[in-house]
């Protein structure tokens, strides 16, 4: 599945992090934002073993708060599973609500396997976005260091 | 001081402290948000910034402000995502030439001790019902599984206790995070530190002594951490719960989603604060056992008690709250909920909630600095009265994260540091880098600004020898 890119915006946050992600389509949007969001944990992402699997389900009223359940659903699962993931697949779809299927891989965090980096606290809803431009999709997060 | 003219719907000033070196610096995120944090309904006085402070979310790190107990707010971004994040700071009888040739099994044993970084996990296994108890009654909890001594409360910011605070109130998310987490240090800019001070270095002989920093050379540790992924969800539970009915339930109109908040007295207001509070306590354990480890571990290092060793607990802060307090304003007695958000309280001498070891001189105030340059003991002022006796709570960043991991390596950092005497354990060499000394305020300036402003008065500094980080 084709991914989108993201760019840190250091001018944004002094103390903590923050991102833009982009993508074609709204998958791709949200995809980046999980990458972004990994890197930050671990910063060589590349690195990360397939060893488990797991389907992040979300659904919220619009796009902005679907891609912060996903992100800190990613977070929850960081501290409560000892998991890293990636995002391999997202499918996105507009029913009731719009909702959001992920299909994720990764590791358990290991300090002798990986080279960690700073722990996400929490996905802040400060200056939060995520729209559609008419060139593609574009999101702005900040990340609780 | 910003008047309240400055903004529309200021409805109190906005005062921010520092030298004018720091106020020149402070980013314009600072202004913005504590004059934002002004419009909130039942604020009393003003919105104040401390020294130390910079861009947050919502209340600038470094926010103080007071609202009505009975018509004011409880906002989460008052507070912050990591509640009760605070410092713990402990002495020994032990010098430094005695510690040296015994810091490098010293910082060893303590990292792996103390787990520290993305995810880790506390020895405590607890069960459901046992984390329960431990939001509900913090540190107490700890004492009487003989991870503490009794003595450990009385030298705790509220005896290591909220009272209030009910689980149901939590989250299961905030419980899958926090509960094994107890006893973990977590990351970013949360240390524990082995330090000494040198005699230049002690600037009150008196309330030195009577904190237990007696001789020039003597080691101390200190820590800072809070109350991990528990803390975090919970800010985020209700930050999103106070979205949904700040406006269409209670008509006060969103600046800032950050700034969420919904009325202290209002469902969603007590149930935030009942919450709130067993973050806070689950914090005040999760320092209370790391304090328990320190102690095994330098006892089995110098094969002594940690009795012996003098390793007495000074005191514990906590710098990201909101406690409801009695002050006088205009006056008049008035029970305020107070929101410290990066900032720390400061009772003054002669205080009642001041353990009765500490009345005289006022309450010990710990003031985390950079890895490499040093942190602060002080006391509480009268003078902080017009701040509801909060002051500052560390040196606050000016370099972004990003920059700092340009300008610095972790492991360039880790040996430099190590030819300056200073032993560095870290679980991320990226993340050791980010904290580099220059990308912090300069924190002799911050503390004596609240001396200045007649906050708090410096009692010792304090400088690292070893340091284990996450």
């Amino acid at each position: 599945m084709e991914r989108g890119r993201y760019e840190y915006l250091d001018d944004m946050a002094t103390a903590d992090v923050a991102f833009r992600a982009y993508g074609k389509t709204l998958e791709e949007m949200l995809i980046a934002a999980s990458d972004a969001t990994l890197e930050v944990m671990l910063p060589e992402p590349e690195t990360l073993e397939a060893r488990v699997k797991r389907e992040i389900r979300v659904s919220a009223e619009n796009a902005e708060m679907l891609l912060y359940k996903l992100l800190e659903e990613l977070v929850y699962l960081k501290d409560a599973e000892q998991l890293l993931l990636r995002v391999e697949r997202i499918e996105a779809r507009q029913a009731a609500l719009l909702e959001a299927t992920a299909e994720c891989a990764g590791d358990t965090i290991d300090a002798e396997k990986y080279v960690l980096g700073v722990d996400v606290k929490a996905v802040t809803m400060h200056l939060f976005s995520a729209k559609n431009t008419g060139a593609g999709w574009e999101a702005q997060v900040i990340l609780d260091i | 001081m910003l008047p309240p003219n400055y903004k529309d719907g200021m409805l109190v000033p906005a005062l921010i402290y520092g030298t004018e070196k720091l106020i020149n610096d402070m980013d314009k995120g600072v202004f913005e948000q504590v004059t934002n944090v002004a419009t909130l309904p039942g604020i009393v006085r003003a919105a104040f910034c401390m020294p130390d402070g910079h861009w947050g979310y919502g209340f600038p790190i470094g926010g103080v402000a007071a609202f009505d107990a009975e018509e004011g707010v409880i906002s989460p971004g008052g507070i912050g995502f990591d509640i009760n994040c605070g410092m713990r700071l402990v002495t020994t009888n032990l010098t430094v030439d005695e510690v040296e040739p015994r810091l490098d099994a010293l910082v060893d044993r303590l990292y792996h001790q103390v787990p520290a970084g993305v995810g880790a996990k506390g020895f405590l296994k607890t069960t459901v019902k046992e984390f329960n108890q431990i939001v509900e009654r913090g540190a107490a909890w700890c004492i009487e599984r003989g991870f503490g001594w009794a003595e450990d409360l009385e030298r705790t910011e509220h005896r290591g206790c909220l009272e209030g605070a009910n689980h149901l109130d939590v989250s299961d998310k905030a419980v899958e995070r926090g509960h094994n987490q107890v006893g973990t240090l977590g990351s970013g800019n949360h240390y524990l530190e082995i330090q000494v001070v040198r005699e230049k270095n002690i600037f009150d002989k008196k309330a030195a002594e009577v904190m237990g920093v007696r001789t020039p050379g003597q080691v101390v540790i200190m820590f800072h951490c809070g109350s991990r992924g528990f803390g975090h969800q919970v800010a985020t539970d209700y930050l999103m719960k106070f979205l949904r009915v700040m406006t269409s339930k209670y008509g006060i109109p969103i600046r800032d989603r950050e700034l969420a908040c919904a009325p202290l007295k209002s469902p969603e207001g007590t149930a935030y604060f009942s919450a709130m509070k067993c973050a806070v306590n689950m914090a005040f354990a999760n320092r209370q056992l790391i304090l328990h480890r320190i102690r095994e571990v330098f006892s089995d290092v110098f094969g002594r008690s940690a009795e012996e060793l003098g390793m007495h607990q000074v005191y514990d802060v906590c710098h990201n709250t909101a406690k409801i307090e009695t002050h006088e304003v205009n006056g008049e007695r008035r029970k305020l909920l107070v929101h410290r958000k990066g900032a720390t309280r400061a009772f003054g001498p002669g205080m009642e909630d001041v353990p009765e070891r500490y009345r005289d001189i006022g309450q010990p105030v710990i003031i985390g600095g950079s890895m490499e340059t040093g942190s602060y003991l002080l006391v509480g002022q009268a003078g902080g009265a017009e701040t509801f006796f909060s002051t500052c709570h560390g040196s606050g960043r000016v370099m972004s994260r990003g920059e700092a991991k340009r300008r610095f390596r972790g492991d360039q950092l880790l040996r430099d540091m190590r030819e300056r005497g200073i032993h560095v354990r870290a679980v991320s060499m990226p993340g050791l880098a980010e904290e580099a000394g220059g990308a912090y305020k300069d924190i002799d300036e911050v503390v004596l600004a609240t001396e200045i402003a007649g906050l708090t008065k410096r009692v010792a500094k304090f400088e690292p020898i070893g340091n284990v980080k996450g």
